[in-house]
């Protein structure tokens, strides 16, 4: 699915102006890096672009949904089937298990538990973690734990990735590990927007986005 | 649009158990409160309704059958008089088993002649037959009651509080009271009359002395009739005519068995001081509810933000908060009728009361910690909706 941004800016209150008229088009199907310094306004596009946040100004199209003017229910729903996310600090829930915590990442579509829990098993299986089924986030490594938590992100199968910093928490080994899982998934035709500051895994990206001060100043391809 | 979010009430209520589940202590810390408070409560009313119960058996085992005739007002407004003819009357009546008529003589009575006049200590004086401890279902605590044989001696017998207010506990057969500018030997003392307390502070001498010593024939200031089990309407229908054939409607009639149950029900109303404290209890245990869901929130920031990520709604997170909170609360209720039950149970059988907790409270307890609960939750609940998912993610 794609995400159309046009003119978006995006304020917090304290005359903090974190988005400065960004224009963006992510096609269909697309692999984006996007790299800047702390404070250039990565993390508040993702949000923008995961529908967590409206824009102050300008418009925002994800999945063809218009979401200054949709309700929090339409982005919800947007939310629960069709965007997947992963995040630097995981948020994975301490009390369930592996499987549960992939399952709750479905809870919110209304599918049966059962279900679910079928759907998060193949997905963990996908992640190379069919043999950490019942373990909790305590008994495993931080690469397993960002593995678990993109098991969650893809186990209802997103037509859109986003990822904040996956491997921001992590060594460079299993952080590359968690960059090849990413791409493999999103191969199968999810759109992928990473959020990075390591050059070398914004590299492997087809398409680079710099940005300075709540804007892009750099739009690198190939 | 098909691709809504939902999330079905059950997987709600898992959810909304999660936290509890794993932060045993604290659940049950925060529900303590509205336990203790519901726990008053239950007790409160289980201990007044067992004393009511209590209180009704002792009088349904006095007798529900004895019935009083006193007289009345005439047509005019008159205070109006049983005429002496009434007693025989009323002692020929069918399904009359036994009647007693007390007297009231305009005497008072003194421990000795130097006690000044005006000290009566509320005493009054009646002229009785032998019956009446039989018809008011009492017993003597000491002594004798007047009889017939006895009859024309200067004797005397002194209800519980006139003998209290005489400071005379016991009848050893030498103790006098000055009565009418005369020496009366008390013979005995009776125990408190449950069916008529008025009794209580009464001395009785026997009519025939009453008569003689004091010279005048009274009217029956009371009668007091116990009728066959089965009849008790019926002959309480006859009484006036038959006390006074010339002027029933001067002639009242009551039953003051249905009077005590109606103030021991009054008296059942349990104490309200006590349901106060039960209150306050309850909004201390709201308040502390309250308290830990905006702890919770707080601390939770992360799981907001992330539940919001996968999708729930605004009205996901109030409700997930919220039942939290309600579950919290229920527990609470429940745990605190088991505690007032427990407490009127321990309570009833030292004292060998019958138990009885009321139904409704079984019901209203958990009912009250429900909606208790959701009162507590509504703020933290909509603070958790309001957090923004973006800054909730980045806090944790």
């Amino acid at each position: 699915m794609s995400v159309e941004l046009e003119q978006v800016v995006k304020e917090y209150p304290g005359d903090v102006t974190a988005l400065r008229g960004v224009s963006l088009s992510v096609p269909d199907g697309a692999q984006v890096a996007i790299l800047g310094p702390s404070g250039s306004g990565k993390t508040t596009m993702l949000s923008i672009l995961g529908t967590l946040e409206r824009p102050t100004r300008g418009t925002v199209r994800v999945a063809g949904t218009v979401v200054g003017t949709a309700s929090d229910n339409e982005l919800a729903g947007l939310r629960a089937h069709t965007i997947g996310f992963v995040f630097q600090a995981f948020h994975l829930q301490e009390t369930l298990s592996a499987v549960d915590n992939v399952a709750t990442g479905m809870l919110y579509m209304g599918r049966p538990l059962r279900e679910r829990r079928e759907a998060a098993r193949a997905a963990l299986e996908r992640v190379g973690l069919g043999h950490r089924l019942d373990f909790r986030p305590k008994q495993l490594s931080g690469g397993e734990r960002q593995r678990v938590a993109i098991a969650r992100a893809v186990a209802k199968r997103p037509q859109i990735l986003l990822a904040d910093e996956p491997t921001g928490n992590l060594d460079s080994k299993s952080g590359a590990e968690v960059i090849d899982l990413l791409l493999a998934l999103a191969a199968d035709g999810a759109t992928l927007v990473l959020i990075t500051h390591d050059p070398s895994i914004a590299g492997r990206f087809p398409r680079r986005l710099h940005m300075h001060d709540g804007d892009i100043t750099e739009d690198e391809r190939g | 649009m098909s691709d809504s979010a939902r999330i079905p009430p059950h997987e709600l209520l898992g959810v909304a158990l999660q936290e509890p589940r794993t932060r045993k202590l604290r659940a049950a810390l925060s529900a303590l409160g509205i336990a203790i408070g519901i726990g008053a409560m239950v007790a409160v009313v289980g201990v007044s309704a067992s004393a009511q119960a209590n209180l009704i058996a002792e009088i349904n085992g006095l007798g529900t059958n004895l019935l009083t005739v006193t007289p009345g007002q005439t047509l005019l407004g008159q205070n109006a008089l049983l005429p002496n003819t009434s007693v025989p009357m009323i002692g020929h009546m069918q399904n009359v088993v036994n009647d007693a008529a007390i007297y009231q003589l305009s005497q008072n009575v003194y421990r000795s002649p130097y006690v000044p006049v005006a000290q009566t200590g509320g005493i009054g004086v009646d002229a009785t037959g032998e019956n009446l401890p039989r018809v008011v279902s009492t017993t003597l605590a000491s002594g004798r009651f007047l009889n017939d044989v006895a009859a024309r001696y200067p004797e005397v017998v002194l209800g519980a509080q006139a003998a209290a207010v005489l400071q005379i506990t016991r009848v050893t057969g030498h103790v006098m009271v000055y009565l009418g500018s005369r020496w009366f030997t008390v013979v005995g003392i009776l125990d408190p009359v449950v069916l008529d307390s008025s009794l209580d502070s009464t001395v009785f001498v026997s009519l025939p002395v009453a008569e003689r010593l004091f010279g005048t024939q009274p009217n029956p200031s009371e009668i007091y009739v116990r009728s066959s089990q089965d009849d008790v309407v019926g002959v309480s229908n006859l009484l006036p005519a038959t006390a006074d054939p010339q002027d029933a409607s001067g002639v009242n009639v009551s039953r003051p068995s249905d009077l005590l149950e109606a103030r021991a029900a009054a008296k059942g109303q349990f104490t309200t001081l006590l349901l106060g404290l039960g209150a306050v209890a309850l909004l201390v245990g709201a308040i502390g509810i309250a308290n830990i869901m905006v702890i919770s929130v707080l601390e939770r920031r992360g799981e907001i933000g992330l539940r919001r990520a996968l999708g729930a709604t605004r009205r996901h997170i109030t409700l997930q908060f919220l039942t939290e909170s309600a579950l919290l609360a229920v527990l609470g209720g429940i745990a605190g009728v088991i505690i007032g039950a427990t407490a009127t149970v321990i309570y009833t059988q030292t004292r060998h009361e019958p138990f009885v907790v009321p139904s409704y409270a079984l019901v209203a307890a958990p009912a009250a910690g429900l909606l208790i609960g959701a009162i507590a939750g509504l703020y933290p609940a909509t603070k958790a909706a309001r957090l923004s998912p973006t800054e909730a993610l980045r806090a944790a």
